[in-house]
């Protein structure tokens, strides 16, 4: 179990250095869910069952057909893969790279140090879990569904194409191009 | 089969992810990359709780992580819907191009 646990992680790694260096925005989506299906595989060794089928239908099913979607309607083409390789420069990831990776180190020093539990795997069911959303986390529950609720009627807002009317200061803006 | 419990090398790979996705979101000058390294850095934060639920043998933490995912799911949808509106107004999806509250 623990070997398939470090095999998944290293994937997922992996995964996500590639989605983050990517060039092509849908070859870096493609890298994103090889990476969450990773994480899936994680949270099945953890004996989270339940938690690792969400991973796969919600993040790598649902949430990464948005994107695809979104990236299919943007139509970005060859010209964006040249500017994306202006803007990702050196000068631009060096700095920030640097200091995570000291931060980084701090982590695993702070890991390695400490010793890890001794206590055996126990897999929770999904009825436990379900018995515990509905149980005292049920406030949350509809906290969760008033922020979807939310999020639908402010995507449609949002994403509706409207402007045919621009306020009064961009007007002269707009007039002349 | 009966195993131990990897919280520490769990831990690892949360705070793993986390940074990358970190480094992604303050390097990258696209903005479509900028919201998948946020949907990494919450899918490491569900890691940890899900790592933490399982050291503590508590459900709690998988129910972090479905909060967590109803909340990134919420998150990408007004946001791709933000980015919409950017190229179509905008046509471009680099950041630096906001810049219009500048001046």
């Amino acid at each position: 179990m623990n070997v398939i646990f470090y095999i998944a992680s290293i994937i997922a790694i992996l995964a996500t250095i590639m989605v983050i260096t990517g060039r092509n925005a849908i070859h870096s989506l493609l890298f994103l869910i090889v990476s969450l299906l990773a994480i899936g595989v994680v949270f099945f060794t953890l004996g989270a069952p339940f938690m690792a089928a969400l991973e796969v239908i919600i993040y790598a099913g649902a949430i990464m057909v948005l994107f695809v979607f979104v990236i299919m309607m943007l139509n970005l083409g060859k010209a964006y893969e040249k500017m994306e390789e202006s803007w990702f420069s050196y000068k631009a990831w060096l700095g920030p790279g640097i200091l995570c990776i000291i931060l980084l180190g701090e982590l695993i020093y702070v890991f390695t140090v400490t010793k890890g539990s001794g206590r055996q795997l126990t897999v929770i069911s999904p009825q436990e879990v379900g018995m515990t959303l509905f149980g005292p986390y049920i406030l949350g529950v509809e906290l969760a569904a008033m922020l979807l609720m939310t999020g639908i009627i402010g995507a449609y807002h949002i994403g509706r194409r409207k402007q045919k009317e621009y306020h009064r200061l961009l007007q002269k803006e707009e007039e002349p191009a | 089969m009966m195993t131990h419990i990897p919280t520490n090398e769990g831990l690892l790979l949360a705070a793993i992810l986390f940074l990358l996705g970190l480094i992604g979101t303050m390097t990258r000058r696209n903005i479509i990359y900028i919201l998948m390294c946020l949907e990494i850095m919450l899918n490491a934060c569900g890691l940890a709780f899900v790592v933490a639920g399982a050291k503590w043998m508590q459900a709690d933490g998988q129910v972090m992580f479905i909060f967590i995912l109803a909340m990134a799911a919420a998150e990408v949808s007004v946001g791709l819907a933000l980015i919409l509106q950017m190229h179509h107004q905008h046509k471009t999806v680099d950041v630096n191009a906001l810049n219009q509250l500048k001046d």
